[in-house]
């Protein structure tokens, strides 16, 4: 027998035309680790909710579910007590919420082991502490009593993985457990929670939308698609020869780190679009003490070449998303220049004439919150029209807008649409077409596929590419994930806490990182290949506050490869083999990847 | 054009749920009877009848409601009460609708040290018991009609103004008003075509729920004989005068509270119900 | 915290400096003195009386003195009552008058409370309908509604209980009275405490402690009651205040000699100095315990007593 046998179970929610999950069949056994990956609607997290019981009221279950022979689905709440935290536990998505943040995190665990009394209070913060302190705590003790507020995301992460096994299940569900996070943390949650599946003997369940996450972590692979398994096998066998077309298509958009799939065409014959020189950005907190200031991002230059796609990487909070409103004027830089075709030009929007408006424009992440909901997509696309094509008749407007639309691979008939009718996809073509209708030179791109599906994010990097193919467009391309850059950047910087470390061409990068942190956070991406061994803790800790910012090199704290000189004086950018690194060992270290 | 779109998920939630349907229709028919009831009604609010004092409520004479202490017929002066109660609860809102929203988006859309100012004193100003200062006001300068409408919307403001910087900030932040300034949309554009047109639907539904407030101080300051001013009438002074005749005449009191009741439950159960539309932490 | 703190209370004072300057710039601007409706007096006698009020001063001089008499509990005189000062008729109605309120609030949060935990935690059964329905009444009748109303019935239909002050016993007057005047605030506070409760029943980390087996009244009492409860403290402010206007409507209903009741009769005999008193008196009562209420969320809340 099974641990859990999940047999014909069916999901479906009365507001809902079709059910969410379609008659899945699974077995987990004890002691394997078992992926389940699909994209956003496929059903994988309202399964992990059914095996948990934790379904809301209105759903409608049918099929069974068998924990170690006894049925769960539709057991009352204290039978399934009986089982929760003790047989099955669960990780959640965002530690940030999952946590209680009124509670001290050593009494949240605590009251774990009380309830189901396992142990008396004594024993209970004994084991608490013990359990902080597997999950890599530093300081115990002192976590025992904080606040989750207190804690950094990864380190609330962990505590919520101490919380699941501190049951001692014989099953982990983790539903998403990195996707919330910066991945050099998540390569360190992931290795985490490899240690204690091996240590533990229980089974896991991890559930995500990361083909590398399930290749790096799982044993076996189950592949579900709008409520339906359609592959179920071990891990090697499905990713070298999938055998649904699903699973082949996910496997397909996938972004691989390991290849490149654009052409070659920058042509340095012209002068650079884009130019900046010494841009830096800095915020007044005005809650903390004495004003201090934070400096998102520390003086920096780069350029732009025409048709050249330029990808800026890093963590949350290093300075990307500034550094691109910075060069468009929508948050005042405090130092240095953006040229524009050699033109100097103002460091608010405001002060900037219309003729170079037109040629900087920028496509957000979240493609709902780009678009006005009170304006139709006819409204929205036409709109940067009536303001530089002033003169133009109301038929040949609509004709435009038609003719963009169509272009971004949208049928203009969704032009009388509105914004919250529309798929993610959907909304970020409209605001592609936005942006584009303008025929600018240079287009910023914010994370603009990063809220999307796989295949849609495929499906968006060519178009953007092939727009670029056609017009020459310049991109700059700000990302998080080195996978997207890897596949569409021709030169890359890489940025931490708002000061550059690496800029180098997208080969080199990838194939010879000079900065430890690049390399750091090449080694983090989960990698496709089951083969492949998960490097262990490529990284450890997390940044440091930006607002207590360490002395000299801002990576040193972190870095494996720190010498003396590192916390005394800052690095400055140099020149190895045609990459600029920000590193005092450059020079010296060989980190062939 | 615009405009209307915004309001459209207000008119897709009047369509979807029956009982805001049924809300805006009564309180549609209530305003209906204060306007035109007095025009197809034979008694007059004013005329008195010395022979037929406490009336009990009967078909004859059309005293529906029967007569009140000094024999004026009460449905008139029911219908008279609700109109002038409607009157004045709408146009205080409007007053405390345009001082809110000036002030609350001005604070909102220029943000930092005066958007600080701009709402500590807003802040402090919430701390206040108002309605002591109202009667102050109204005990200084006699009784005023003008002055109930200043009071009242000076009171209400406050809630008009931190609901519109809340949005207005939440506005301005989105990316879509990045994405218009890129294009080279101005700043009075900006206002005009991007944040205002999403302020609207939210300005309407808090409006239904600072209506039954001004609706409540009115009544209340009629009711402690600082309000309107005989003969003129509001619900807020018949329950007032009801009170005083009720162990006599109990209809006097029953009707005009029940009246008063009615119309500030129709507002309540609309704007809360408009309110979850809008409020995106409720939706779920 | 200490920060926070300090900064609440120095917020405070401001505020109460405004809401006298208000509340003494709106009486000395009204038209017309004080005596004008009497008789018309000699001019001597008229100007004795002014200087005997020092409104023979400038605006500030008065504003001054009206400060620094405040400073020393001193209202001044009355304009009616001749032989008392406001002080004196306020402290003297008081005890009455706090005495309601107080029990008044006490029901409230001890109704309201109960009653919206109950509707929450069994959400669109019989039980919820009915506590949301009663409430949503309860706040649209308003209370010089309701004080009537039930004196008709309870007193003058059924004749249970005593239509007025100076009848019945100690226990059984003050009945109608606390009810009426706690009503709304009931209807108020269930309503928050069942949005409140709700919206953190339906948080993530109330999930994740049922995904830990914990029961329901484990969840309820180790993990949603605090923050379900804060929202209801920021609401005490408003309350507090709520209650206060209320109670001017039920003593005047109930004749209930309060310092509600002087503060009608003052409004309606023109009494200035005696309704300048009593709302300074209260505005400076409602923004104390709103600074109270403000420390105590500062102290509850983790995440601002961190700071």
């Amino acid at each position: 027998m099974s641990l859990l046998e999940i047999n014909e179970l069916t999901i479906r929610y009365a507001d809902t035309p079709e059910p969410v999950v379609k008659g899945l069949t699974l077995a987990v056994e004890r002691g394997e680790s078992i992926g389940i990956v699909g994209e956003s609607g496929s059903g994988k997290t309202q399964s992990a909710m059914a095996i948990m019981g934790l379904l809301p009221a209105n759903a409608q279950v049918s099929g069974t579910v068998h924990f170690d022979g006894t049925e769960l689905t539709g057991a009352a709440d204290h039978v399934l007590n009986q089982y929760r935290a003790c047989r099955i536990a669960m990780v959640f998505q965002d530690p940030r919420t999952a946590l209680n943040p009124y509670v001290r995190i050593g009494k949240q665990l605590r009251r774990i082991l009380l309830e189901h009394k396992i142990c008396g209070r004594a024993e209970a913060n004994v084991r608490t502490l013990d359990m902080l302190n597997k999950v890599g705590l530093s300081d115990p003790e002192r976590q025992f009593r904080a606040f989750p507020h207190e804690l950094s995301g990864g380190m609330r992460q962990r505590v919520m993985i101490g919380a699941a096994l501190i049951g001692e299940p014989d099953l982990l569900v983790a539903d998403e457990p990195t996707t919330a996070l910066d991945v050099t943390v998540q390569a360190q949650i992931l290795s985490l929670v490899r240690r204690l599946h091996a240590e533990t003997n229980s089974a896991l369940l991890l559930i995500t939308h990361d083909l590398g996450v399930v290749a790096g972590n799982c044993e076996r692979v189950v592949v579900m698609d709008r409520g339906r398994l359609v592959e179920e096998g071990m891990t090697r066998g499905v990713f070298r020869d999938p055998a649904s077309e699903k699973t082949r298509a996910l496997l397909l958009a996938a972004p691989h780190i390991d290849s490149i799939v654009m052409s070659e065409p920058v042509s340095a014959d012209t002068g650079p679009v884009l130019e900046i020189e010494d841009i830096a950005v800095s915020f007044k907190e005005r809650r903390s003490k004495g004003g201090r200031s934070l400096h998102a991002v520390k003086p920096m230059s780069f350029s732009l070449q025409e048709r050249e796609t330029v990808a800026v990487v890093g963590e949350s909070g290093s300075g990307k998303t500034s550094l691109a409103r910075a060069i468009l004027g929508l948050l005042p830089a405090d130092g240095g220049q953006v040229c524009f075709l050699g033109k100097t030009l103002p460091a608010h929007i405001g002060a900037r004439k219309n003729t170079v408006r037109r040629n900087l424009q920028m496509v957000f992440q979240d493609p709902l919150a780009s678009l006005n909901p009170a304006m139709s997509v006819r409204e929205i696309v036409m709109e940067p029209l009536r303001i530089h094509e002033r003169g133009k008749k109301k038929a040949g407007l609509n004709n435009d807008v038609a003719v963009m639309l169509a272009s971004v691979g949208l049928d203009p008939g969704l032009a009388g649409r509105y914004p919250h009718e529309l798929s993610g996809g959907q909304a970020q073509r409209v605001a592609i077409a936005r942006s584009l209708i303008l025929k600018p030179k240079v287009l910023i791109c914010d994370e603009a596929v990063a809220a999307l599906d796989g295949t849609v994010q495929l499906e968006i990097l060519k178009l953007l590419l092939a727009e670029q193919e056609r017009s020459g467009l310049s991109l700059v391309f700000i990302t998080h994930d080195l996978a997207v850059v890897r596949q569409i950047s021709h030169r890359v910087l890489v940025m931490y806490m708002g000061r550059l470390c690496e800029i180098a061409k997208n080969e080199s990068l990838f194939t010879r990182p000079r900065h430890p942190y690049a390399k750091a956070l090449l080694s983090s991406v989960p990698v496709l290949d089951p083969d492949a061994r998960p490097v262990d803790l490529p990284l450890a800790g997390e940044a440091s506050s930006m607002l207590s910012p360490p002395t000299g090199c801002l990576f040193h704290p972190r870095c494996q490869h720190a010498v003396a000189a590192c916390s005394e004086s800052v690095p400055e950018l140099i020149d190895c083999d045609g990459s600029l690194v920000a590193c005092h060992r450059a020079a010296e270290l060989d980190l062939g990847y | 054009m615009s405009m209307f779109s915004s309001l459209s998920p207000v008119a897709r939630y009047i369509r979807a749920s029956r009982m805001v349907a049924v809300c805006v229709l009564l309180l549609l028919l209530v305003a209906l009877a204060a306007l035109a009831g007095p025009l197809l009604n034979p008694n007059d609010y004013i005329t008195t009848d010395f022979a037929n004092r406490f009336g009990q409520p009967t078909m004859t004479n059309l005293h529906f409601f029967g007569t009140d202490e000094l024999g004026r017929d009460l449905f008139s002066r029911t219908l008279l009460g609700a109109q002038v109660t409607l009157f004045v609860a709408v146009i205080a809102s409007v007053v405390s609708l345009g001082i809110g929203v000036i002030y609350g988006a001005a604070a909102g859309f220029i943000g930092g040290k005066v958007d600080a100012i701009m709402m500590r004193a807003v802040d402090a100003l919430y701390a206040l018991p108002f309605v002591f200062l109202v009667i102050l006001l109204m005990v200084a300068f006699e009784r005023n009609f003008l002055l109930i409408f200043v009071a009242i919307g000076a009171i209400n403001w406050l809630d008009m103004a931190r609901i519109v910087r809340g949005q207005t900030i939440s506005l301005k932040h989105r990316e879509f008003v990045d994405a218009a300034r890129l294009i080279g949309v101005s700043t009075p554009g900006i206002i005009f075509r991007h944040i205002m047109p999403n302020l609207f639907g939210v300005v309407v539904v808090y409006m239904t729920l600072t209506i039954p407030q001004a609706i409540l101080v009115e009544s209340f300051l009629s009711f402690l004989g600082l309000g309107v001013q005989e003969p003129q009438t509001s619900l807020g002074a018949l329950v007032s005068n009801g009170v005083s005749h009720m162990e006599r005449a109990p209809w006097l009191l029953i009707i005009p509270a029940s009246v008063l009741a009615f119309i500030l439950f129709c507002f309540n159960f609309l704007g809360d119900g408009l309110r979850d539309v809008v409020d995106p932490k409720k939706k779920a | 915290m200490l920060r926070y703190a300090t900064l609440r209370i120095l917020g405070a004072i401001p505020t109460l400096l405004l809401v006298i300057a208000i509340a003494f710039l709106m009486v000395h601007s009204a038209p017309g003195g004080p005596f004008d409706r009497e008789r018309v007096l000699a001019p001597e006698v008229e100007r004795n009386i002014e200087r005997a009020y020092h409104l023979d001063e400038s605006l500030p001089e008065q504003f001054s003195r009206y400060l620094q008499g405040l400073l020393h509990g001193d209202l001044g005189p009355s304009y009616r009552y001749r032989d008392y000062t406001v002080a004196e008729l306020i402290g003297g109605a008081l005890p009455l008058s706090i005495r309601l309120g107080a029990l008044a609030m006490a029901l409230a949060l001890v109704a309201g409370v109960s009653a919206g935990m109950v509707a929450a935690l069994r959400k669109n059964t019989i039980i919820d309908r009915l506590v949301t329905g009663i409430a949503m009444i309860g706040i649209s009748v308003p209370v010089f509604v309701i004080a009537p109303l039930m004196v008709l019935v309870f007193a003058v239909f059924l004749n249970w209980l005593p239509a007025s002050w100076t009848g019945g016993n100690a226990a059984n007057r003050m009945l109608m009275p606390v009810i009426a005047l706690a009503l709304p605030q009931i209807a108020y506070i269930a309503r928050l405490t069942r949005a409140s409760m709700i919206n953190v029943m339906n948080s993530d980390f109330v999930r994740t402690a049922r995904a830990q087996g914990l029961s329901t009244i484990s969840i309820v009492r180790y993990h949603a009651i605090k923050p379900a409860m804060l929202p209801l403290l920021s609401y005490m402010g408003p309350a507090i205040a709520g209650v206060l206007t209320g109670s001017v409507v039920v003593e005047e209903v109930f004749g209930i000699p309060g310092v509600g009741q002087f503060f009608i009769r003052g409004a309606l005999n023109r009494d200035y100095t005696l309704v300048l008193g009593i709302t300074v008196f209260y505005a400076t009562l409602v923004i104390f315990l709103n600074l109270i209420v403000d420390l105590l969320y500062g102290f509850l809340d983790p995440r601002i007593r961190g700071r």
